[in-house]
């Protein structure tokens, strides 16, 4: 079964001559284990899919289900606490907390949820090292570079049993190594069960995904299938040369 | 990529057997591309002939292996190759560019469907080539450049895709009563 369902969902905004139709009739379906990537020019409904995936914003029509459960059939304290424990949100601009540590960044979720201080910061620690920058978890996030900071904004939307893995653009403005550093987490993060959506228009980021799904005017118009063994392409690549 | 010069920038750190060269070939390309050894010792004799490298004679009269050394001409003639750009000065006649262009003056066909055909089928070749990349364990560095190489290439293919789509939805907009889409004033010499 489906981690997440996207059913026939559609979002306008305004009404009349202004109305704007941000997506129509959008179906996907994400199976915990895996990453889909979600590619489209500007514009074309990325992020609007990605906010009403992970409830922050509600769809016109259609249905969102996560784990068997329709949102719409959810209260709005049963919905905090779904974005709270099962959702992780990885954002362009890393959306850190500038007074806040490292540390603390990523151990403020689970607080927020009712943790101790001391359990919330051992996961909080243990997240960090997992995306390998634990020894700068006592820095403030101006101390950090770029890709530190994703790192900590990652690790932030990995921590405690979050199953479901939401990321706009994650690599921002991140060089080659480090975006790919990201994908790595997030692919990390699947194999250990979660379920992800990437939105993206970096066909690099979105070729770590098991299948990408292609946007255009809100709409879904193609889809990737998947692909051969990497020794099938090895095998055809392997052409004599002059 | 030039064997020739491959094979001079293997024996410029010392001198070598065919079968080492044909071995190191493979392996600095990370196995993409294989090498038959007739293709090897084929340009060994080239660039013997060519005064680029000698071999050890005696070795041959014994009846063992023929060791192969870089001479200075060699030398100079891989200094030049390797601080020598390739020609990019014209653009390539480049299929895909082509048929996106064609797209436009074929009545009934939706030339942002044909992008996004060549679209898909260039981003699943991009998870192939990534999916090489899932295991850092088995990546040595070697082939990590080439199938960095790939990747670039093939985005970059992407990304004029997705600039063409985007030039073409606007200038429908622009001007609804077109049906060719933009006038395209310069003429490019495609290169054969």
């Amino acid at each position: 079964m489906s981690y997440l369902e996207l059913r026939q969902v559609s979002k306008s905004y305004g009404a009349g001559a202004t109305e704007v139709q941000a997506l129509c009739e959008v179906a996907l379906a994400v199976e915990r284990g895996s990453l889909v990537a979600v590619m489209g020019p500007s514009g074309s409904g990325k992020s609007t899919l990605l906010t009403i995936a992970g409830s922050l914003e509600e769809p016109t029509s259609g249905e969102v289900v996560i784990d068997g459960t329709s949102l719409a059939a959810m209260s709005r304290n049963d919905k905090a606490r779904l974005r709270r424990r099962t959702i992780g949100y990885v954002f362009q601009e890393f959306n850190l907390l500038a007074g806040l540590t490292a540390v603390e960044n990523v151990s403020l979720p689970l607080e927020l949820d009712g943790l101790s201080v001391k359990k919330a910061h051992t996961a909080g620690m243990a997240a960090l090292a997992e995306v390998g920058i634990a020894e700068r978890a006592s820095h403030y996030p101006d101390e950090l570079s770029g890709g530190e900071r994703q790192r900590v904004a990652i690790a932030r939307a990995v921590v405690g049993e979050r199953h479901l893995l939401l990321a706009d653009e994650p690599s921002g403005a991140l060089d080659s190594m480090n975006s790919e550093a990201v994908m790595r987490m997030i692919l990390t993060a699947c194999k250990r069960g979660a379920a992800a959506v990437v939105v993206t228009h970096d066909a690099q980021l979105a070729s770590w995904a098991d299948r990408v799904v292609f946007l255009r005017d809100g709409r879904v118009v193609d889809q990737t299938v998947l692909p051969p063994s990497p020794e099938a392409l090895l095998e055809e690549s392997s052409r004599p040369h002059r | 990529m030039s064997v020739r010069h491959a094979l001079l920038a293997f024996l410029s750190e010392g001198p070598k057997y065919g079968l080492q060269l044909r071995q190191e070939f493979e392996e600095s390309t990370g196995e993409v591309w294989p090498l038959n050894v007739g293709q090897v010792y084929t340009t060994l004799q080239r660039l013997e002939r060519d005064e680029l490298i000698e071999s050890d004679d005696r070795g041959e009269e014994a009846g063992t292996q023929k060791a192969f050394r870089i001479t200075e001409a060699g030398r100079e003639e891989l200094d030049t190759w390797l601080s020598t750009p390739p020609d990019m000065t014209e653009p390539p006649r480049d299929e895909l560019v082509i048929k996106v262009l064609a797209a436009l003056h074929v009545p009934g066909i939706s030339v942002h469907d044909v992008i996004q055909v060549h679209r898909r089928y260039l981003v699943e070749l991009m998870q192939q080539w990534t999916r090489l990349k899932e295991d850092e364990a088995d990546f040595d560095l070697t082939f990590a450049l080439v199938v960095d190489a790939e990747l670039f290439r093939l985005d970059s293919v992407v990304r004029w895709l997705d600039t063409a789509d985007g030039r073409l939805k606007r200038a429908a907009l622009e001007a609804p009563s077109a049906k060719r889409g933009p006038v395209i004033r310069r003429r490019l010499v495609a290169r054969r």
